[in-house]
C-alpha cells in the first residue's frame, strides 16, 4: 500500500533520468548502487574492497548482538565517515566522499576498541564537489575560518591551563567559557579525529571503562564542583597536549562542501541535544557561552556557502536569515553584560523558546546538505 | 533501490522539477479519488472532518500546538502543507511527496519512515482552533462567541503546561505507530511555524460513535458511552453536534467544537472500593452496563424508581444521572475519548485515567453546563482529577482540492 505508489514514483523518476543521460547500462548501475556491510559481533563484511572515487554509499546491517559503529578511515585513523549507534537488527546508510587512495573500514561491536579492520581501494576520478569554483572557495573560506579560530583555541586553552595549574581558581573560571567558544565554534571539525573530541570534551559518563576522566569538563569539576584544582596539573596538561594535536590536525585539513554543510547542521544538534538542557556544562552552568559559540559556527559555514546557495536556492538563504536573527534575537534576552546568563538562571518558558527557535532553523538548514550536492 | 547510483539520484533531485511533479500528479490523483478502494482507508475530504463520526478507532495520539510564527502568511503555507501530507497520510502513503526512502541520499527524508509497510490503519487527522489564535493573525473578528475559554470548575487541578493550544490535531487510528507517525510528522513540518505544546497517547477508545461497535470499558472497569450520540441519528447529530449557519462565523458551518479534559483516575483506591460502591457511583451494573433497575444496556434510566427503602434506585450524585440530558436542558456531546496510562507517579501508582474527548455544536448548552453539574454533585470526584483542558473549533471538512485546513477562517 504505502510502498507501491513510492515504488512506481522511483522507477518512473528512473526512467526519467535514464532518458536526461541518454546512456546506460544495467551493469554499471549494479557496480556502484550502495555497498553492503554485514556487521556481526566478530565480522565486518564489506561487500566491496574497491570502489570508484566519489561519493560512495555503505549500507550498514548489524546482524549482532551488540551495538555497533562503522567508520571509513583514512592513513592515520583520520575518520572520513561514521554511523554510531547502530542496535542490533538494524541498517544504516553512511554517505562519504572519498578521493583515490588506501582506506580502511571498521566495525565496532559494543562500541569499543580499534574494530574490526578492512582494506578499502579507492581508484579512478570522479570530478569531486570542489570542482566546480564556488564551492572550492566556499572550503577555503570555511578553513580560513577554522585557522582563526584555532589560533585562539590554542591561545585561551594556554592562559586556562596556566591558571589552573598556578591554583587560580577564580582566573581559570573566567577563561573557562572563553576557551571553550572557540572549540564550541569549530566542534564538527574536531570531531574528525577519533578519539581527540572525547578526550578533549568529553563528559563524565561517556569516559571509557579504564581511562581517566579528563579534558575540559573534568577541570570544571574540579573548579566549581569538587573545588580543588590542586591535583588538576596532569589533565590540564595532557588537554593542551591534546587541544595542540586537534590544531594542528584542523589546520592541515582539506574540508568537503559536504562536511560544512553537515557541520553547521551538527553544531545545531549540539545546542538542541545538549546545550538546552543543561547536561553540557553542568557544574558551572556556562552552556550559553558554548550555545552561542555553536550558533556562531553554524553562520560561519553557512556564510562560507552563501554563495553557492544564493546561486541554487535563493529561497532557502532567505529562510536561514530570518531564522539565524530570530536565534540570535531569542538568545540576546539572555545576556548579562559582556558575559551571559546561566542556564540555571534560565526558566523552562525560556528554555522552550530557545528550542523553538533552534528548531526553527535546524529544519531549513539540514536542507543545505542536498542543495550543495546537487550538480550545478 | 538498489541500481540506482548516487549520481544517477542527484541527477534525479536535478530534474526534480519533473519528479517532484510526478510525484505531485500521484497526490493530487489520490486527493480527488480520496482513498477509494484503498483498504482500511477514511475518505480525507468531506462536508464533515473525518475522526468524528468515524467509528472511534482503537488508538490516539492528540496534540497541541502554539504558534510561534508572528507571520500569517507562514502560517497558512504551514496549513497547506499539513493539509497535504494529511490527505497522503490518511490514504497510507508517506508525508512528503518524494518519501522516507527515495530521495537524494544528502537530504534528510521528507517522511520519517516509521510507518513504511503498515496500511493506513483507518487514521484520521481532525484539525481544530484554539481561542488564543483569535486573538492574533487579524482573526479576532471570526472568533465565535462559542470558543471561549471554559470557565474554572469546582475541583479543577488543570496543569497549564499541558492546557490549551492554539492548534490541536487528533490523529485516531487501529495502529497507534500509524498514528503517532502522523502527529510527528505534522510536528516536523510544522517546525518554525508551530511548536509542541502538549501531546497525549491514547490505547484504548472508551466510546462508540456507531451503532455497530459495543460499548468499551474505562480504567473504572465500566461501560462507557452507552447513550453516546451515534453516526447513524442525522436528526439528533444536527441538533447536538454540527454547527448550523447562522449559530456564529460562516467559516464554522458543519463544523463542531472539541472539549478534551485529561482526567486522572485514582484507580486504586477505587479498586478498593466495594462493587455496590462503585455501581451506585456510576449508576450502572459494572457487567451489563444496564442502568440500575434495569437489565439492559441500552434502556432508558428511570430516575424515579425507588427501592424497598423509598430511596432512589439511580442516587441522586450517581455519574449517570447528573451527565444524563434529561438533568441537563437537553445537552447531548458526541464523546470519543481514550485510556491512557502514562507510566506511573513515583508513589506507586499507575498514572491512568481518560482522556476525555467531545465534540458538540456549542460548549455553552453543552460540556459546559453537563461538567459544571458534574463538578458540584458527583461522587466519582473523589476518585477523579482534571489536570488537562483544552477547547477548539473544529473547521469543516476539505471539499476541493486546492482547499486547505482552516481556508476558510483565513480568506
Amino acid at each position: 500500500m504505502r510502498t507501491t505508489p513510492l515504488a512506481v514514483t522511483a522507477v518512473a523518476a528512473l526512467g526519467l533520468t535514464l532518458t536526461a543521460c541518454g546512456s546506460s547500462d544495467a551493469t554499471s548501475e549494479t557496480k556502484t548502487g550502495p555497498i553492503a556491510v554485514a556487521a556481526t559481533d566478530t565480522a565486518c563484511e564489506v561487500a566491496k574492497t574497491a570502489v570508484d572515487a566519489g561519493t560512495n554509499v555503505f549500507a550498514i546491517t548489524n546482524k549482532g548482538q551488540k551495538v555497533t559503529e562503522f567508520y571509513v578511515y583514512a592513513a592515520g585513523d583520520r575518520v572520513m565517515a561514521e554511523v554510531e549507534n547502530i542496535a542490533p537488527g538494524l541498517s544504516r546508510n553512511l554517505h562519504v566522499e572519498l578521493p583515490a587512495g588506501t582506506y580502511e573500514t571498521a566495525c565496532k561491536p559494543g562500541m569499543i576498541g580499534k574494530g574490526i579492520r578492512g582494506q578499502l581501494t579507492v581508484s579512478g576520478s570522479a570530478a569531486p564537489l570542489t570542482d566546480d569554483a564556488a564551492l572550492l572557495a566556499a572550503t577555503e573560506s570555511y578553513s580560513r575560518y577554522v585557522k582563526s579560530q584555532t589560533g585562539a583555541l590554542e591561545e585561551k586553552t594556554t592562559e586556562f591551563v596556566t591558571a589552573v595549574k598556578a591554583g587560580k581558581a577564580d582566573e581559570a573560571k573566567a577563561l573557562f567559557p572563553i576557551a571553550r567558544t572557540y572549540w564550541e565554534r569549530i566542534e564538527p571539525v574536531a570531531e574528525i579525529f577519533g578519539d581527540l573530541d572525547p578526550r578533549i570534551d568529553g563528559r563524565e559518563e561517556v569516559t571509557e571503562e579504564g581511562l581517566t576522566f579528563g579534558g575540559f569538563h573534568r577541570i570544571e569539576k574540579d573548579l566549581w564542583e569538587t573545588k580543588d584544582i590542586s591535583k588538576s596539573g596532569p589533565i590540564a596538561d595532557q588537554l593542551l597536549t591534546d587541544v595542540k594535536e586537534v590544531v594542528q590536525k584542523a589546520n592541515a585539513e582539506k574540508l568537503s562542501p559536504l562536511q560544512l554543510a553537515n557541520g553547521a547542521k551538527a553544531l545545531l544538534d549540539e545546542v538542541a541535544a545538549g546545550k538546552i538542557t543543561g547536561e553540557e556544562d553542568r557544574y558551572s552552568h556556562t552552556d550559553l557561552w558554548d550555545f552561542n559559540a555553536n550558533i556562531e559556527g553554524s553562520k560561519a559555514a553557512i556564510a562560507s556557502l552563501r554563495p553557492v546557495l544564493e546561486e541554487r536556492d535563493p529561497a532557502l538563504v532567505k529562510t536561514l536569515d530570518t531564522e539565524f536573527t530570530n536565534v540570535d534575537t531569542t538568545l540576546a534576552k539572555h545576556r548579562s553584560g559582556d558575559a551571559w546568563k546561566l542556564h540555571t538562571d534560565l526558566s523552562q518558558a525560556d528554555l522552550k523558546e530557545l528550542s523553538d527557535a533552534i528548531n526553527a532553523l535546524a529544519e531549513p538548514i539540514s536542507q543545505v546538505a542536498a542543495v550543495v550536492a546537487k550538480q550545478a | 533501490m538498489t541500481g540506482i547510483n548516487r549520481r544517477r539520484a542527484l541527477t534525479l533531485a536535478g530534474v526534480g522539477a519533473a519528479g517532484v511533479a510526478g510525484a505531485a500528479a500521484v497526490a493530487a490523483t489520490k486527493f480527488k479519488g480520496d482513498s477509494e478502494g484503498t483498504p482500511e482507508a477514511v475518505p480525507f475530504s468531506g462536508q464533515h472532518q473525518a475522526g468524528i463520526v468515524t467509528p472511534a478507532q482503537d488508538r490516539l495520539h492528540f496534540v497541541a500546538f502554539d504558534v510561534v510564527t508572528k507571520d500569517r502568511d507562514r502560517l497558512i503555507r504551514m496549513l497547506k502543507e499539513w493539509t497535504a501530507a494529511a490527505a497522503r497520510m490518511t490514504a497510507g502513503q508517506d508525508a512528503g511527496e518524494i518519501g522516507a526512502v527515495n530521495g537524494i541520499p544528502e537530504a534528510p527524508p521528507d517522511d520519517t519512515g516509521e510507518a513504511l509497510d503498515l496500511p493506513p490503519a483507518w487514521l484520521t487527522l481532525t484539525i481544530g482552533f484554539g481561542p488564543g489564535l483569535f486573538q492574533r493573525f487579524g482573526l479576532s473578528a471570526k472568533r465565535p462567541p462559542a470558543l471561549e475559554e471554559l470557565p474554572r470548575f469546582t475541583g479543577d487541578t488543570l496543569d497549564a503546561a499541558i492546557s490549551g493550544g492554539d492548534i490541536c490535531v487528533q490523529a485516531c487510528a487501529n495502529d497507534p505507530q500509524v498514528a503517532v507517525h502522523a502527529i510527528r510528522n505534522l510536528a516536523r513540518i510544522g517546525m518554525g511555524a508551530v511548536s509542541v505544546r502538549w501531546s497525549q497517547l491514547g490505547f484504548g477508545r472508551t466510546s462508540s460513535t456507531t451503532t455497530g461497535q459495543t460499548t468499551p470499558r474505562n480504567l473504572f472497569g465500566f461501560k462507557d458511552g452507552t447513550r453516546n450520540l451515534k453516526a447513524e441519528q442525522p436528526d439528533l447529530l444536527r441538533e447536538h453536534l454540527w454547527v448550523q449557519p447562522g449559530d456564529g462565523p460562516d467559516w464554522m458551518a458543519g463544523g463542531s467544537y472539541l472539549v478534551s479534559r485529561k482526567i486522572r483516575m485514582i484507580i486504586e483506591t477505587w479498586d478498593r472500593s466495594s462493587l455496590a460502591e462503585q455501581e451506585m457511583i456510576i449508576g450502572r451494573r459494572k457487567g451489563s452496563g444496564a442502568p440500575l433497575g434495569s437489565d439492559d444496556e441500552f434502556e432508558e434510566p428511570d430516575f424515579t424508581a425507588v427501592g424497598a427503602d423509598g430511596t432512589e434506585l439511580i442516587a441522586k450524585t450517581s455519574h449517570v444521572r447528573l451527565a444524563h440530558p434529561d438533568t441537563n436542558a437537553g445537552a447531548r456531546m458526541l464523546r470519543r475519548g481514550y485510556n491512557f496510562v502514562d507510566g506511573s507517579d513515583g508513589l506507586g501508582r499507575l498514572n491512568a485515567g481518560l482522556f476525555f474527548i467531545a465534540y458538540q455544536r456549542d460548549p455553552r448548552t453543552a460540556f459546559i453546563p453537563v461538567q459544571r453539574s458534574l463538578a458540584a454533585n458527583d461522587e466519582m470526584n473523589e476518585y477523579v482529577r482534571h489536570v488537562s483542558s483544552a477547547l477548539f473549533a473544529c473547521p469543516p471538512g476539505i471539499t476541493a482540492p486546492d482547499d486547505y485546513w482552516g481556508s476558510a477562517l483565513f480568506s
